[in-house]
């Protein structure tokens, strides 16, 4: 039973790729087509969807219905705004650098879809199965800053420039926390291939014994999150990828009750839907990333594979509009003090801690190891956390305040 | 000692039960989706104005005398009304057009408050959409009488108010005109002989102003 859906779909690849056995060059053709082509279209018809489940949850959370109008619970959403961006008028201002106007979103829109094809989706289902995937990942997924600065520099306008250079500030800044917190997963999986990654998350001695209760359970424990560190490292990539993905609470790039849409301002008509639809694959890839890195990839009980590896991304996004209903925008100065003060020391001595628990391990086995590093190194983190907010709080005055006029 | 990002978790936590209580709680979901159903109205609510009869025959009954008060109260002159004439020319006390256009109307009820015949109310109908914008939108005396049923339909505070106020006026006038009916029977009883006549008040002649050199 399991990965049965990963070895069909691979069966089904072969299947097709037989037929042009007999023609070296159009067989290869195929491949590339059959690597990309279901990896881009799935991932456009998963940015469809969630932009039904973002307006769906937040509609929720503030107590309307939502959209409910075009097809049943309104799923056809999607398509009904895909029909109207397609028919708008594309506005390019007058004095804008029209090329670069016109390169931003497909510059967004190619790193993001590389960045999607690092991810390891099944058994075998992996369209760039590279052996330093997860550091090329980062580097791809690092080029989208160019674009959204390229989007807001080019429009001339001043609300896309501000929204343009804080995207490089702030990009900038989660970059290294999020690149910091998967350092201790790299370290502890031994290697930089997503899919080593992944069966590193699984306790091997427990999935090939055939016991059911062994095999139910080794390929849900064995996933990083249920460590120490990499419940810690969670937190921190997560936090970095909202911020990297411009989501809320760190969305300032487009904050849209100050800057209008930041860099989007000037976009109008299909080229905005492409810059959007950039913007919500490159947060899918980093969702994607996450789930490789922290939540066990595909592994996962009963039918491992694809369908738990869709099912945690899209978990993972219902948490981000969760948080997008939730939380309030950040300043941009307590954006940049909390990526450079908090999470980026905070996520060194994660590595630390990553070290600690792998001695400890090794040494008197993963038991000791699991309760000396909940106690000791998650203790450590949470007074390291509670420490370094302490330090950054700007000074108080206690002294009562005296009105000397009233007196 | 408390745990880093406790108010965060608090806040998702009032978002999720906003969320989840939308499906099963009528407080938590306060939309009423419109054209499947429709928002009570408030007794008090209001948007143009209609004119009121009284009787089954819209035009006979109307309670409206021409006075023009309206027309002339309207801050934005939404208002037109010409006077009706029978055969000879003479002016009856009745409108013969009274248009109030809607697209112009401000709801401001100021035509309710000056109307001394209680002839002109605010109406609470909603659903005014129209595919002429001009004419469409231009309301005649015949769209805009309506009886003093409805009136008590959608504001029955404010038409009983209005009738009693009606009936007090009416039985006002009604002892007025039986004291004058009576006052006309006692001057007829003992009246001056004809011959007596007053003199008229002689005018007096207003003091020249002298002329300055």
């Amino acid at each position: 039973m399991n990965n049965y859906f990963d070895l069909k779909l691979v069966e089904l690849g072969r299947w097709i790729e037989a037929f042009f056995a007999h023609y070296p060059t159009l067989k290869l053709v195929v491949h590339l087509l059959l690597c990309t082509l279901p990896l881009a279209l799935s991932f456009m018809g998963a940015f469809a969807f969630t932009t039904w489940l973002e307006r769906k949850g937040l509609a929720r959370i503030q107590n309307r219905p939502g959209p409910n109008r075009v097809g049943l619970f309104g799923l056809l959403q999607p398509i009904a705004d895909g029909i109207k961006m397609l028919l708008k008028e594309d506005i390019v201002p007058e004095r804008s650098d029209k090329l670069f106007h016109f390169l931003a979103p497909i510059m967004l829109m190619i790193p993001a879809m590389i960045g999607v094809g690092f991810l390891p989706l099944g058994d075998g289902l992996h369209a760039l199965p590279l052996d330093s995937a997860i550091i090329f990942f980062f580097a791809i997924s690092s080029l989208n800053t160019i674009a959204v600065f390229m989007a807001g520099w080019s429009s001339r306008n001043k609300y896309s420039l501000l929204g343009g250079m804080r995207a490089v500030a702030q990009m900038i800044s989660y970059e290294i926390p999020l690149v910091l917190s998967a350092v201790a997963v790299i370290m502890m999986a031994g290697s930089l291939n997503a899919q080593e990654v992944v069966a590193s998350q699984q306790i091997s001695s427990w999935v090939g014994s055939g016991n059911i209760l062994q095999e139910f359970f080794g390929r849900i424990l064995g996933w990083n999150v249920f460590k120490p560190w990499g419940f810690a490292g969670f937190i921190f990539f997560f936090i970095a990828a909202l911020a990297e993905a411009n989501r809320s609470p760190f969305d300032l790039p487009e904050a849209d009750s100050e800057i209008i849409a930041g860099h989007l301002t000037e976009y109008s008509g299909f080229k905005y839907a492409i810059l959007f639809m950039g913007e919500y694959i490159s947060a899918f890839a980093i969702a994607g990333i996450g789930v490789t890195l922290f939540l066990g990839g595909w592994n996962g009980p009963v039918f491992a594979g694809l369908p738990w590896f869709v099912l945690k991304l899209f978990s993972l996004f219902a948490v981000m509009i969760w948080i997008r209903g939730t939380l309030p925008r950040l300043r941009v100065d307590q954006l940049m003090g909390y990526a450079w003060k908090f999470l980026f020391p905070l996520a060194i001595l994660n590595i630390f801690l990553a070290g600690f628990y792998h001695f400890l391990e090794r040494q008197w086995g993963t038991a000791i190891a699991m309760l000396a590093g909940w106690l000791f190194g998650f203790g450590a983190l949470q007074l390291a956390a509670i420490a370094l907010s302490r330090l950054n709080q700007s000074p108080t005055i206690r002294s009562k305040r005296v009105y000397q006029l009233v007196e | 000692m408390s745990l880093i990002g406790k108010g965060i978790l608090k806040g998702m936590g009032v978002t999720a039960k906003n969320f989840f209580q939308s499906y099963y709680r009528k407080e938590r979901l306060p939309t009423v989706e419109y054209p499947e159903e429709k928002a009570t109205i408030n007794q008090f609510s209001r948007n143009f104005p209609f004119l009121l009869y009284d009787g089954d025959d819209p035009v006979d009954g109307m309670r409206c005398t021409a006075c023009t008060l309206c027309e002339r109260a309207c801050p934005p002159q939404c208002i037109y009304i010409i006077k009706d004439k029978d055969e000879n020319g003479k002016a009856i006390l009745s409108p013969r057009i009274f248009d109030i256009d809607t697209s112009v109307c401000m709801s401001c009820q100021l035509c309710v408050e000056v109307c001394p015949y209680e002839a002109i109310r605010m109406d609470s109908a909603f659903e005014l959409s129209n595919e002429n914008r001009f004419e469409g939108l231009l309301l005649n005396r015949e769209e805009l009488l309506k009886p003093n049923a409805y009136y008590h339909e959608i504001h029955p505070l404010e038409a009983r108010e209005t009738d009693d106020r009606m009936a007090a006026k009416a039985a006002l006038a009604e002892a007025k005109k039986k004291a004058r009916q009576k006052r006309a029977r006692l001057a007829a009883k003992n009246k001056p002989p004809p011959g007596l006549k007053k003199t008229p008040p002689t005018r007096k002649k207003p003091p020249q102003r002298e002329k300055s050199e």
